[in-house]
């Protein structure tokens, strides 16, 4: 095959059981995002967008729609000749078959594949991430530095620092100290689970640390940490824009609600940018006679009879006349009947919300799963 | 499936009383339905029955047309043997009839694997099962089956359609054309199925003889000589001929009803996609009754429009009963009553632009009607 200078792995197997009904029947990755995205919409367009075409996503978790989604990689065009997106889930080997233990073990047993592309440096994602990246500067940084490793880091407040994997670094980034969820956080320079590595360096490690029976075999808890202690030449590149890992239901629906503020960061209109998706193809959405919308996003194929505050409707939604949705996410498909209520809430995929009932309090988040019904009349919170 | 059937979407359409909006491009490419092309909807049809076999008989001006279609994959077209296929009528005169160019690419009819052709318009908005129409043909032991729809509003619709004369045992006795006199009428949706064997027969013959130029011309002249019969459409149908057809029938799609006699869940209309973001409602927005497209950023007042995608409405602006072509920019506080503008078009703010309800005001195309300064 030919040589690729830069292969990029994209982790999209985990299970995100804090998602909780949202992940129930899919992998974190495949979650509908602001109307007409999935999260991995993200990464996928920020490789396309940076012009790596030579992709392999590592799943495992209800992959179903998650594969379905990606297919040959048409929307991002990773479609290739040469190269393109590889769906790599686990698999038999004459050795025997393991499911992915790990983070780095994903990548582990995925050796072949990247060897075939002879990179010199992988790139190291994960699917579950909001932002982007032209991760091209990330990597001219690199090699600027002649890093072996460099771990993105982005600028966290200090309250907040200690429920991140944080960096401590000298004055010309390199990395003296990693500290995953430090009590007393020396810096606020938190990992965003983005790696550049030198091939050869990485393959070495991951070796090493499949051999260790005591690791978890996981990028951040063992072998950053395993390559700080050895003294690599670690660095940290400084990360400035948008970035949230929508890993909770809060946070998926605050980096929902983010699209709707004025000074929207992540800006996603910007055409210099793009974000792919694949969606399908419904006709242009519809507002009726009664309908009544204010500060929300809206997607192609939906119809619209009632009121909606600060809310997304994705693709395909139905809201009846006298509905009213107040700073909630509707996913696609779900369809929302008459009189209904629904406050600061995610409304799965294809979830039924039949006539008089009430969704949320308008105080946590409340999170109907997809598929699923609630029944004319209930209250759900 | 329609494996065993080709289609050939005829473009030879007249564009006359619709000039507002072909000055760049074909008819069949014209806009529709706040995010489609009229072409669409018989490529979907054709797409939904199964046949993987379409040719597009195009003339002058079919850039956009050609860059609408690509290798027809929106249509699930791409295919590895036939697929679709565009051919170009003329580059410089705009009038060379059908047989013409029929003529000048039989290798295609005669390459065509299949036994079955579809001769079809591309201006007959309508969501139709081709599928039962061949098995209507194939029982029926037609030569050939045209498609009608009966209607009871020909005096407010369908003006200078072909109209069937049906005789008894449901052939075809005449075919004329509706000037609005009666509101009862059988109009030909120009969709013409018969065996390929028998559609170059007759295309041999109009290039021999040199009696016709168009090949329907030639069909309505052999009603005796071959048995020419009818299927019944009954879905949603308008013609798209003119102007105020156009305008007409967009507003239609307003309807709820109508609009999902046209935009069915087992039979999709297809299109090509692009990666707009959703549209946007902005504080101050009040929109009713309206067909909005991907990307638009909304402040102002929409009422009974169809907006594409990516048009801009300004804070404090009006539109009313407006069909906004994609990339519009509508400056705050403009006033539009029954305009058409197409795509790209900027207004300024404060402007006010009015047509009529019978003859809406077109804004053609990339014009910016912003003060000079």
């Amino acid at each position: 095959m030919r040589k690729r200078e830069v292969v990029a792995m994209i982790l999209a197997g985990g299970q995100g059981s804090r998602l909780g009904v949202l992940t129930q029947n899919i992998a974190k990755p495949a979650v509908p995002f602001g109307g007409r995205y999935r999260i991995i919409d993200f990464t996928l367009s920020n490789c396309s967008n940076s012009g790596i075409y030579t992709v392999g996503v590592l799943t495992q978790y209800m992959p179903m729609e998650l594969h379905t989604h990606i297919g040959v990689g048409s929307p991002w065009d990773l479609d290739r000749l040469n190269g393109g997106v590889f769906i790599l889930p686990p698999h038999q080997k004459a050795s025997g078959a393991n499911w992915y233990q790990g983070t780095a073990d994903a990548v582990y047993q995925n050796i072949p594949f990247i060897d075939a592309y002879n990179p010199d440096v992988v790139l190291i994602l994960s699917g579950d991430h909001i932002y982007k990246m032209n991760y091209n500067k990330m990597i001219a940084f690199h090699k600027d530095k002649g890093a072996r490793c460099t771990i993105a880091v982005t600028d966290v407040p200090l309250s907040e620092a200690s429920r991140f994997g944080i960096m401590n670094t000298n004055e010309d980034m390199s990395i003296y100290e990693f500290e995953e969820k430090p009590r007393h956080p020396k810096s606020t320079k938190a990992s965003m689970g983005i790696y550049v590595f030198n091939w050869a360096l990485l393959k070495e490690a991951l070796i090493e640390d499949a051999a260790n029976v005591n690791s978890a075999h996981d990028f951040g808890k063992n072998v950053i940490p395993m390559l700080v202690e050895r003294g690599e030449k670690l660095y940290a590149y400084p990360f400035r824009g948008y970035w949230k890992d929508v890993g909770t239901i809060e946070s998926l629906w605050e980096a929902n609600m983010d699209l709707l503020s004025e000074n929207d960061e992540l800006n996603i209109e910007d055409s210099t940018w793009r974000i792919y998706s694949s969606a399908p193809v419904k006709p242009a959405q519809y507002l009726g006679g009664a309908a009544r919308i204010t500060n929300s996003i809206i997607t192609d194929g939906c119809e619209v009879y009632g009121e909606v505050i600060h809310s997304i409707l994705s693709t395909n939604v139905k809201v009846e006349k006298n509905a009213k949705i107040i700073d909630s996410v509707i996913m696609p498909d779900a369809y929302i009947g008459e009189n209904v209520i629904i406050n600061k809430a995610i409304i799965g995929s294809n979830a039924i919300i039949r006539k008089n009932s009430i969704v949320g309090d308008g105080k946590n988040v409340t999170a109907i799963g997809l598929y699923e019904e609630v029944k004319a009349g209930m209250v759900a919170n | 499936m329609l494996k065993k059937c080709m289609a050939v979407i005829n473009l030879d359409e007249n564009e006359d009383m619709i000039r507002e909006l072909t000055q760049n491009r074909l008819l069949a490419s014209v806009p529709i339905a706040g995010r489609y092309r009229i072409i669409d909807f018989v490529l979907s049809n054709l797409s939904n029955a199964g046949v993987e076999n379409v040719g597009i008989f195009s003339k002058m001006e079919c850039r956009s047309l050609t860059d609408h279609i690509g290798d027809g994959r929106p249509w699930d077209l791409n295919r590895r043997t036939e697929g679709i296929r565009v051919f170009n009528f003329s580059t410089l005169e705009p009038r060379i009839d059908d047989v013409f160019s029929f003529a000048n690419n039989i290798e295609y009819f005669e390459r065509s694997a299949q036994d079955y052709l579809l001769l079809t318009s591309s201006y007959m908005i309508c969501n139709i099962d081709f599928n039962d129409v061949l098995n209507y043909h194939k029982q029926s032991g037609n030569d050939i089956t045209i498609v009608y729809k009966h209607v009871d509003d020909a005096d407010d619709n369908f003006f200078l359609c072909e109209m069937l004369d049906i005789g008894e045992d449901g052939k075809i006795e005449g075919v004329g054309r509706n000037i609005g006199k009666e509101n009862e009428a059988d109009i030909c949706m120009e969709m013409y199925l018969m065996k390929k064997s028998l559609f170059v027969e007759i295309l041999a013959e109009c290039v021999t003889t040199g009696r016709f130029r168009k090949i329907k011309n030639a069909i309505y002249s052999m009603l005796d000589r071959y048995n020419v019969g009818t299927y019944e459409y009954k879905g949603y149908l308008r013609c798209i001929n003119s102007l105020q057809a156009y305008y007409k029938a967009s507003m239609e799609l307003l309807n709820p009803r109508v609009y999902k006699e046209l935009f069915l869940d087992e039979r999709p209309i297809y299109t090509k996609t692009t990666t707009e973001v959703p549209a946007k409602y902005l504080e101050g927005n009040m929109v009713k009754n309206s067909i909005i497209g991907n990307g638009s950023l909304i402040k102002g007042t929409v009422r009974n429009s169809i907006l594409f995608r990516k048009v801009q409405v300004g804070a404090g602006a009006t539109v009313s009963n407006c069909i906004i072509f994609q990339g519009a920019v509508i400056g705050d506080g403009c006033k539009l009553t029954n305009i058409i503008a197409d795509k790209y078009v900027e207004i300024e703010p404060g402007k006010e632009l009015k047509g009529d309800k019978d003859m809406p005001f077109v804004v053609p195309k990339r014009r910016d009607l912003i003060k000079e300064v």
